[in-house]
């Protein structure tokens, strides 16, 4: 695979910060677009912009055309099993939403339970909570070990015939972790509950066959895979979306429109009330042409690769302690480093060029767990290079000069 | 363009590494929690004030970075023993210096010790760790009963 080529596809990555080169790694919160997308989107805005599914000019016809044909660009990769399952949101934030506000709504009651796990992004769990105070649901939540790998037999303890919805984060973008969905769903299913899988962190890194898992629902971003940001999915079977009520009233997702009475449209618009983001859709589509010009096995062959070269640093780095080391794992290296705080080290690192993130990730539970405030986690994608682990660690080391 | 060393002076990263009026006060007249939910900073905030408006002892604890547990030490230290009008007069030095223009240079005469911090205005994402125990102290003695936060 050649990286320099790759690198040569993404304008913003040839740009000094600070007098050095731009190390960006902070790709867990948004991954970096190639030109290729950057030009779908101004395309449509300079040849094809107008509404959409209502148009009959040229133009409309077009950005039409455009708009499903990512439909069909998306439901592909994900095999899914048709276009009117694929509905476009602002994101896996909304998309989690719309479960919980249309799904949770009609189908969880006083009692019932919802399953997450400590690991989940915020917007994994807040939603899962309004719906509980709404209702008089539960939530349960699966424990994790200190590698930050769930607690399978707890998970299977946790189950019951209460369990109604099982939410599970695919790949934690705190800790890296890769979890078993596979025997998850498998395990849900057998109890009856409906699974909610959270791909925003793992679409871009690893294979995801929504037919083959059986998915009951899956969200995701554009915006970590290469595409714009405020544009996302909600994958969910047919059957349940049909008995969903909808989650917005608008135009677009409707067939006919009294005062006394509105039906609806058929999926997938049902849920699309409102002009959506046209142009950020059909760079979602570009940029899962452009992962699948790569090959997604080659990228998560590669992306293991420079992950194992920088947890080897990692493990020789003195005072350094990863937090998130599941056997399963990809992309992440969340640390803490004695006697800097990570927010010191982001200011320090920036200084010298290198981007990570410091913070809580939007996933407080985990800070809780291991009774840290904050990390600091530099996080892989396909452009990023040997020499930007290199980079990332001078860096660090300089960090703790600072403070020594 | 501003170094590293403007922000991180050798001041600070004393103050970080050996935090003064660190811990609790127990027991105390006024105290306030202080959040900066972007980062997770959690400080406390506790003060001793008598009948005469005097700040007899000031504590704080909490995580936070090298910035918020400079700026909550040097605060400390300024305000011990002082009055309240004296916490009027920093907190408002204090806040002009952060949100000063770039080419303004910092009042020292006003601020004292706590001029050091006037690097955080080049930082903006840092900002906030500075303010941090401003806002929690004027909770405190205002009695705010919600917890503050830097937003």
């Amino acid at each position: 695979m050649n990286i320099e080529k790759i690198r040569n596809d993404f304008p913003i990555l040839d740009q000094e910060i600070y007098g050095h080169q731009l190390v960006y790694l902070d790709n867990a919160a948004t991954t970096q677009k190639p030109q290729c997308v950057i030009d779908a989107v101004s395309h449509y805005y300079e040849k094809d912009n107008s509404n959409i599914q209502r148009g009959v000019h040229t133009l409309s016809e077009r950005a039409t055309a455009d708009y499903e044909a990512a439909r069909e660009t998306i439901r592909a990769f994900f095999n899914a099993k048709s276009t009117k399952e694929v509905i476009f949101t602002r994101g896996t934030t909304e998309s989690i939403n719309l479960v919980a506000s249309s799904w949770g709504n009609a189908n969880i009651g006083k009692n019932d339970e919802i399953l997450i796990t400590h690991m989940e992004h915020h917007s994994n769990i807040v939603p899962w909570q309004m719906l509980c105070e709404r209702t008089g649901a539960i939530l349960k939540v699966v424990p994790m070990n200190e590698a930050g790998e769930l607690d399978m037999a707890a998970f299977s303890t946790l189950l019951s015939e209460r369990t109604k919805l099982v939410g599970v984060v695919h790949m934690s973008n705190a800790l890296g972790t890769i979890n078993p969905i596979e025997t998850m769903i498998q395990q849900a299913h057998n109890v009856g509950a409906k699974v909610l899988v959270d791909g925003a962190q793992a679409a871009a890194h690893m294979r995801t066959d929504i037919q083959a898992l059986d998915i009951d629902f899956y969200a995701t971003s554009a915006h970590k895979m290469y595409g714009p940001t405020g544009v996302g999915v909600l994958i969910a079977k047919e059957a349940l979306l049909n008995a969903m009520p909808p989650y917005q009233g608008g135009g677009d997702m409707i067939l006919m429109v009294t005062f006394e009475k509105t039906q609806y449209n058929a999926l997938p618009h049902k849920f699309e009330a409102g002009t959506p983001n046209i142009a950020g859709v059909i760079g979602f589509g570009q940029a899962i042409k452009y992962i699948q010009s790569i090959g997604l096995d080659k990228i998560a062959a590669r992306e293991k690769v420079l992950l194992d070269y920088a947890t080897t640093k990692a493990q020789s780095f003195a005072g350094l302690r990863q937090i998130g080391t599941a056997k399963e794992k990809a992309c992440v290296l969340s640390f803490v480093l004695d006697g800097v705080h990570p927010h010191d080290l982001g200011t320090i690192l920036d200084r010298e060029g290198v981007a990570i993130r410091a913070g809580h990730h939007c996933a407080m539970p985990v800070m809780q767990f291991y009774k840290v405030p904050a990390t600091a986690r530099a996080s892989f994608s396909i452009y990023n290079t040997e020499a930007e682990v290199d980079a990332l660690f001078a860096a660090l080391t300089k960090a703790k000069d600072m403070f020594a | 363009m501003f170094s590293l060393g403007d922000l991180y002076k050798e001041v600070i990263i004393d103050h970080t590494k050996s935090p003064r009026n660190f811990g609790k006060l127990d027991p105390c007249s006024h105290d306030a929690e202080g959040f900066n939910p972007l980062c997770g900073d959690q400080l406390h905030i506790y003060l001793q004030i008598n009948a005469d408006n005097i700040i007899e002892d000031i504590k704080f604890e909490g995580q936070g970075c090298s910035i918020s547990t400079a700026s909550a030490s040097l605060m400390t230290q300024a305000l011990k023993g002082k009055p309240l009008s004296e916490y009027e007069r920093l907190f408002e030095a204090f806040h002009a210096m952060a949100t000063a223009g770039m080419e303004e240079e910092p009042d020292q005469e006003a601020l004292g010790k706590l001029a050091v911090l006037a690097g955080v205005k080049e930082f903006p994402s840092r900002i906030k760790c500075a303010t941090l125990c401003w806002h929690t102290i004027k909770s405190a003695i205002e009695h705010d009963d919600q917890p503050a936060i830097t937003e």
